[in-house]
């Protein structure tokens, strides 16, 4: 053990200090060319190494075709990516040759699924699977790769984890599979763990346990992550900035503090508002009136317009860009972000409307 | 496991009974007399009398019907009517030619048809996938004595490369005798094997874990035939066991083509003798080989399946 | 439900009567004019069923008149495809041999269909012990190929006319009665059969006004699909020598006597074998194609 250590903390290095990951207009469609749906939008945003960030959304947002476009994984056809650049270490994944993707993935990005039940296959062990992550990407002897496959159960919380490689997925329960998936996704110490919804499918409890773990996780092997959610609550509890996602569009991308005290765009606070509070009067809770709309929908303006309580007629319009609210907070709204920082830079609003 | 097997086995006891059961009685509810069919009208008495008790005809009906199932699972098939030859002995000559046929065929099927299988469905909708649902269809069509006699036609007869009938004696020599017929079965099963495959790992490249397999950093190849195909081997048990029971009912006709020695033959030849002490014993290890062949599949499905072997 | 809520009960602008939703004759034509693959089948399924019921009249010689002046001739100007080793004209007994595949192929799917409905629908509907045995005897015969089963049950009946499609028949009605029975069970657990039983109708008007109206999509489909089966199976028993005897012509037995005479002349093969692949593909893209229209999720 001592001359081969399976589980390496990641050492600080000169490129940690650039971002890990940084996205940048990221647009995917999908359906036919001659008449396709955009489901991301021109999306940016950035991990920094060791760093932890939320995307949170409701379901139709583009959070997880985001996620998925990030590994290279979207389904093609039918989806594609339009334009953007996804920089990764300063590489951009999307003009890599995509024979060359597959050494990244696993490696360097790993992703954890929302379906735990169905994300592992049915009829290889998860100890084969597992060693198969590890196998993929680094040379060692097989008693060596079974040693730290065991050792891996044994970090993600699997009791008995020796008794455990041999067997199926179908004999553990939701909560177990997907700390096996955790297991499998860190095997071979990736510098960013993506997870899409890892909780959602999970009870209550499992859900507090397999949270701890990604904090767990974080903290021995010093994993940058980029979480994938529609639940703030679980966003706030492993992630340190958060990206709102509406209708295919980041609307608004702060560190998660400012998020809960000054939430900016309007569908964000609307997404506050309907968090249960154990603490709240209110009977009923807030619920933003209206839907989503359907993905490729909204033409031109603001998507979240027909939604807003404060929308001006601008919104139908124009798209809002990203307005800096402060110097970690910006939001893309003409009338809370474009107003606050029109009047932060001093710039009369009318001269710009 | 274990229980599951022998669950199954016991399972299959009844069926054995039962298909036992429906072939005697429709053995013996033939109108005629099955002394005077194998003699001839001219018969005298004492022979067809000579005949019946030779036969075992001359006993109750019910004690016929436990001489019949004593019999099947002695191994004792009864009597040719013709000519007194032992059907067991009929049987031992020609079953191995059938066995030997099918499962070559199976063989070069298999090896045919799930790659065009995984051609077609990683190629979705592209030419190579319009190239195997043409052969596909074709396949479905086209009968396999028509296919086998055009190849008999072709090969044998104007190129002269293959033999035209027999099954030949020695390794070389029956390889060579096997392989116009092996091929005529085998392409009309890679069709529907091909068809399967494509269907079935379609199904599974949408699953789940196949996205989990990519984002381990596992290439298309290994994704393919690790994760997909192995995936998709469960449905695939199913339709290669329908496949390998079609081969056995298609040798018979092929047999017929290529003149080929087989059960298949010895049971038509008994059908134009009116033999039915051949005909009964034909039938009945026809009937045995497929309840065999569905046990067989049953417990190949349990090794593929570990949610059915690992409880 | 019907007969339980009068249709004036109803408002009169409501049409109650189940007419076909307004897209289905659009589909209809879709799907036979959508894709070249259907018209192609429907094209040759057209020339097949003219000629066999027009076969008296337009084929050219008697099939059965021998001639041993003109034996294993190639084709030609007077024999189009040739003749056979008794000098009878290929192309009239191919004309006269689909007859039989068309008759065969027709009665035996909808014969089974009937019975095969007729126990499926027995055993869904009353379930317990009369399921029991039907199951157990229908899981037993789908233990079997179809032309295995056939070829078995021919074996020991002989092949008379009738005897053929006793022997088809049967060899289909395990298909059919366990989709019948399948659709059965889930039919039986919808409300309006449910209510049927609570108003108290009676079990035969219950099978027949909701029941059978409400499986019949797929038992349709499985007929359609079979056509195909069927034609391939009779050919396949006449070349076998057990379905329709010489010298009355079948395209199987055509090139069961071609065998014989391999080194007279190929063309009756040639020609018989490619007329069923033709007509058996062209019903396998038919039934596809209904199939597709009816019971979609099915399709693939």
């Amino acid at each position: 053990m001592t001359e081969a250590p399976v589980l390496v903390h990641a050492q600080p290095t000169a490129a940690a200090i650039r971002p890990l990951l940084k996205v940048e207009k990221l647009s995917v469609e999908f359906g036919p060319k001659a008449s396709p749906i955009r489901v991301v939008n021109g999306v940016s945003f950035e991990v920094d190494a060791g760093g932890s960030v939320g995307i949170v959304g409701e379901s139709g947002s583009g959070k997880s075709i985001t996620s998925l476009a990030v590994m290279g994984l979207i389904p093609s056809p039918p989806g594609r990516i339009v334009e953007g650049r996804v920089e990764f270490e300063g590489t951009n994944l999307l003009e890599l040759q995509k024979s060359r993707l597959p050494d990244i993935r696993g490696r360097d990005i790993a992703m954890i699924f929302q379906e735990p039940m169905s994300s592992l296959n049915p009829v290889m062990t998860i100890g084969d699977q597992i060693g198969e992550a590890i196998k993929l990407h680094e040379k060692m002897s097989r008693e060596q790769r079974r040693e730290r496959i065991v050792e891996l159960l044994k970090l993600v919380g699997i009791p008995n984890p020796e008794g455990r490689l041999g067997a199926y997925p179908h004999q553990f329960s939701g909560g177990m599979r997907q700390r096996v998936m955790i297991a499998m996704a860190v095997a071979c110490n990736p510098k960013l763990l993506i997870a899409d919804e890892p909780t959602t499918a999970l009870d209550v409890t499992i859900q507090a346990q397999v949270l701890e773990l990604m904090h767990k996780v974080r903290r021995t092997l010093n994993t940058s992550i980029l979480l994938i959610s529609h639940d703030l609550g679980v966003i706030a509890d492993v992630c340190e900035r958060v990206v709102v996602m509406y209708a295919g569009r980041v609307v608004e991308e702060a560190d998660v503090k400012s998020i809960f005290r000054t939430p900016s765009h309007p569908y964000t606070r609307g997404l506050l508002q309907s968090i249960p509070r154990l603490n709240d009067e209110r009977t009923r809770l807030y619920q933003i009136p209206g839907s989503v709309p359907l993905a490729g929908t909204v033409k031109k303006g603001c998507p979240f317009v027909a939604r807003c309580p404060d929308r001006i007629g601008r919104c139908a319009e124009e798209m809002p860009p990203m307005f800096a609210v402060s110097k970690s907070q910006r939001a893309a709204c003409w009338v809370t972000a474009g107003a606050a920082a029109a009047a932060s830079l001093g710039i009369n609003e009318g001269a710009t409307a | 496991m274990t229980r599951y097997m022998l669950l199954r086995l016991a399972d299959a006891i009844p069926t054995i009974w039962l298909v036992l059961t429906l072939v005697f009685i429709a053995m013996r509810i033939l109108p005629g007399d099955p002394a005077i069919a194998a003699l001839g009208d001219a018969a005298l008495p004492e022979q067809l009398a000579d005949f019946r008790a030779k036969m075992g005809l001359d006993v109750p009906l019910w004690q016929q019907y436990f001489n019949f199932l004593y019999g099947t699972l002695s191994l004792d098939f009864g009597k040719s009517y013709m000519n007194g030859t032992p059907v067991l002995s009929l049987i031992a000559r020609n079953l191995p030619y059938t066995i030997e046929l099918t499962i070559a065929a199976m063989i070069i099927g298999v090896v045919v048809g799930i790659p065009l299988g995984v051609m077609a469905a990683v190629n979705r909708d592209k030419l190579p996938d319009t190239g195997v649902r043409i052969f596909s269809l074709v396949g479905y069509a086209i009968p396999d004595f028509y296919l086998g006699a055009l190849f008999l036609i072709v090969f044998a007869l104007n190129l002269g490369w293959f033999p035209i009938n027999g099954a030949g004696d020695g390794f070389l020599d029956r390889v060579h005798h096997i392989i116009l017929p092996a091929v005529t079965l085998a392409l009309v099963k890679a069709a529907f094997i091909g068809r399967l495959t494509r269907t079935s790992l379609l199904e599974v490249l949408g699953r789940d874990y196949i996205r989990t397999a990519r984002a381990k950093g596992a290439r298309e190849p290994r994704v393919i035939y690790r994760h997909g195909l192995r995936n998709a081997l469960l449905p695939l048990t199913t339709g290669l066991g329908l496949s390998l029971l079609a081969t056995l009912s298609g040798s018979v006709a092929i047999e017929l083509v290529f003149n080929r020695p087989g059960i298949g033959r010895m049971l038509i030849q008994s059908m134009t003798e009116r033999d039915y002490g051949v005909i009964q014993g034909g039938v009945v290890v026809l009937a045995l080989l497929v309840v065999l062949i569905n046990l067989l599949m049953d417990l190949v499905y349990i090794v593929v399946d570990p949610r059915i072997r690992v409880k | 439900m019907s007969t339980v809520i009068q249709p004036s009960s109803l408002s009169p602008d409501v049409d109650n009567t189940i007419a076909p939703e307004p897209g289905f004759r659009a589909a209809l034509m879709h799907m036979i004019f959508g894709r070249k693959s259907t018209v192609f089948a429907l094209a040759v399924m057209l020339i097949f069923i003219v000629v066999a019921v027009l076969a008296p009249w337009i084929s050219p010689y008697d099939p059965l008149a021998q001639s041993f002046l003109s034996i294993n001739k190639p084709p030609s100007a007077a024999h189009w495809l040739g003749t056979d080793q008794f000098g009878r004209d290929v192309l009239s007994r191919m004309i006269h041999g689909s007859r039989n595949s068309l008759l065969f192929g027709l009665i035996s799917p909808a014969l089974a269909a009937i019975f095969g409905t007729a126990l499926g629908v027995t055993a869904g509907y009353f379930g317990g012990a009369v399921d029991r045995v039907i199951s157990r005897l229908i899981d037993l015969l789908l233990a079997f190929p179809e032309l295995l089963l056939a070829i078995m049950i021919a074996a020991v009946l002989g092949g008379a006319f009738w005897n053929i499609i006793a022997v088809i028949t049967v060899a289909f009605i395990p298909g059919f009665a366990r989709v019948a029975r399948a659709s059965t069970l889930a039919v039986k657990q919808e409300p309006y059969v449910e209510a049927a039983v609570a108003v108290g109708l009676r079990t035969p008007t219950i099978i027949i006004r909701h029941i059978i109206p409400n499986i019949a999509a797929p038992i349709v489909v499985l007929m359609t699909l079979w056509v195909a089966s069927a034609i391939r199976l009779e050919a396949s028993l006449s070349f076998l020598g057990i379905g329709t005897r010489a010298p009355n012509p079948s395209w199987g037995n055509i090139i069961r006597d071609g065998l014989n005479n391999l080194f007279g002349s190929p063309w009756p093969i040639i020609a018989a074998g490619f007329a069923i692949t033709c007509v058996v593909l062209s019903f396998n893209l038919f039934g596809d194609a209904v199939r597709d229209v009816l019971d979609p999720e099915t399709a693939e």
